[in-house]
């Protein structure tokens, strides 16, 4: 069987530009991300917002939002986790995408100044406030199983369920989930891969705005990370608040953070254009 | 490329039902019956070969990787670990690894995602979504059904501060992971084409598929 090898010379030009590209990811370039944005949440302006959600705990809701609006998603009584799944508004098929979003950024560790990507290359969502920086991408939502190990002999909602309930109601199917991002769930990875619930990255009252870069549907569930804990189930309500968020600043965090935010922009525009 | 390597009596270069050379940068495509052990190799070595499970009758039900890292408590795959789909069900377990490490955290290249990560002028390359969307445009599907993806010998450390980059691989000539199926499964596979990072040493190489049937 042949094998036709790139030269050493096409080889080591490739690495010598990935190793730039990792260089200014990890070593945050061109700009220093922000601290955690501060505890209380501020108010919104009246005239800003255009919905309020209350989502009681164990149940799900979708919203239309459009490119510019944003959510602020407000634990209010205290600790919860939301599950929060994407799609563009024009083409389901593009949805969000977590594996591009914490391979592109370099990191598995969402907060303030972060994006996340669709699969198409283009940015979904602005992270513009997070008080915690405490979300998971990895470990998805709970299900029936998870709960039935979890919580013994009661038969309680889930994540899965309530996204097969949302999407469905949305004339999408299974198919169209996809992966899940869990916002206000404190995951990390230790040296060996273990998933451990850092407890202390998270407060009570956290609160994230997400802005929106396109017009799309989300999908939101309300249930218990299945690492929290917590060993009763009694997920809190979550406030939603969707409002129009004013146009990004010259100097938008989230726009001039990162080179692969720069160009995930770029591709947005191509988009609009 | 290494000489065959025996793990087990039962699976010989002779007894395999079936044995697919896949060429550098090629999609495949094969259904796994339930017993039936499959066995992905790394033939040339440090070669990422990204990968998708279906159910064979109900292509909605599907490999999750999500599902997958929670069940087993941990982000990496390996011997021991069980593939679970999107409804929860065991589609496959691993019982054989000769590498040690497995991805299922970066997904799959795409050209829309190198423009992001490598610049715009990487756009026009092959990639592994490529790959997937033809291949499973065989099988009546399209690209809402791709879904994230294991990368057998992909290296993609993950820090507790949630740092994460894609490192060299560590897989050698020959290496190999074997997975048994607890349903019947279509399996494809993207050999991954992309030549901007070191999963697969900036110089994508074939690979080699071999399916035997179970000991019953
Ligand atoms: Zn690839």
């Amino acid at each position: 069987m042949m094998h036709v090898r790139r030269s050493p010379e096409e080889i080591a030009a490739n690495r010598q530009r990935y190793e730039e590209h990792q260089k200014k990811g990890l070593e945050f370039a061109p700009k220093t991300l922000p601290a955690p944005s501060p505890l209380p949440a501020p108010a919104i302006e009246a005239a800003a917002i255009i919905h309020q959600e209350t989502i009681p705990g164990g149940w799900y809701w979708s919203t239309a939002l459009k490119r510019g609006e944003a959510l602020r998603i407000d634990q209010g009584e205290g600790a919860s986790t939301v599950a929060l799944v994407a799609w563009n508004a024009t083409d389901t098929s593009e949805r969000l995408n977590l594996v591009d979003t914490v391979k592109v950024q370099w990191t598995t560790s969402l907060g303030k100044g972060r994006v996340i990507f669709s699969d198409m290359g283009r940015v979904m969502f602005s992270l513009i406030e997070d008080s915690s920086g405490a979300h998971d991408c990895l470990m998805g939502g709970s299900t029936e199983a998870s709960n039935a190990t979890k919580y013994p002999g009661a038969k309680l909602r889930n994540t899965r369920d309530n996204l097969v309930l949302a999407a469905g109601k949305l004339g999408l199917t299974r198919r169209d989930i996809p992966a899940i991002l869990n916002l206000f769930a404190p995951v990390r990875v230790d040296d060996d891969g273990g998933f451990h619930w850092r407890g202390k990255l998270s407060n009570s009252g956290d609160y994230a705005e997400l802005r929106a870069e396109m017009d799309m549907i989300v999908g939101f569930s309300n249930c218990p990370h299945p690492l929290d804990p917590d060993p009763v189930y009694a997920p809190k309500p979550v406030i939603v608040t969707r409002f129009r968020a004013g146009a990004p600043a010259v100097d938008d965090l989230a726009r001039t953070a990162t080179a692969e935010a720069l160009r995930g922009f770029e591709n947005n525009a191509s988009m609009l254009a | 490329m290494t000489d065959f390597i025996n793990t087990s009596a039962s699976r010989s270069l002779e007894n395999a039902v079936q044995d697919h050379f896949i060429p550098a940068e090629a999609p495949w495509s094969g259904i796994v019956r339930k017993g039936q052990t499959i066995r992905i190799e790394d033939s040339y070595g440090q070669q990422a070969i990204d990968t998708l499970f279906y159910r064979a009758d109900d292509f909605a039900e599907r490999y999750s990787n999500q599902d997958t890292m929670r069940t087993q408590g941990g982000a990496y795959i390996g011997t021991g670990t069980k593939i679970i789909s999107n409804e929860g069900n065991v589609m496959l377990v691993m019982i054989a690894d000769s590498c040690g490490r497995h991805d299922t955290s970066a997904g799959a290249c795409s050209c829309e995602s190198n423009t992001v990560r490598f610049g715009h002028g990487t756009k026009y390359l092959h990639a592994c979504r490529d790959n997937f969307v033809l291949e499973v445009s065989r099988h009546g599907m399209s690209k809402r059904d791709i879904v994230p993806n294991i990368n057998f010998f992909m290296n993609v450390p993950i820090k507790p501060n949630g740092e994460m980059t894609i490192v060299d691989g560590i897989s050698a000539p020959g290496d190999y992971v074997e997975l048994v199926a607890e349903m019947d499964v279509l399996c494809v596979i993207s050999n991954c084409p992309q030549i901007n990072n070191p999963c697969n040493g900036f110089d994508p190489t074939p690979i080699r598929v071999l399916i035997w049937d179970g000991e019953d």
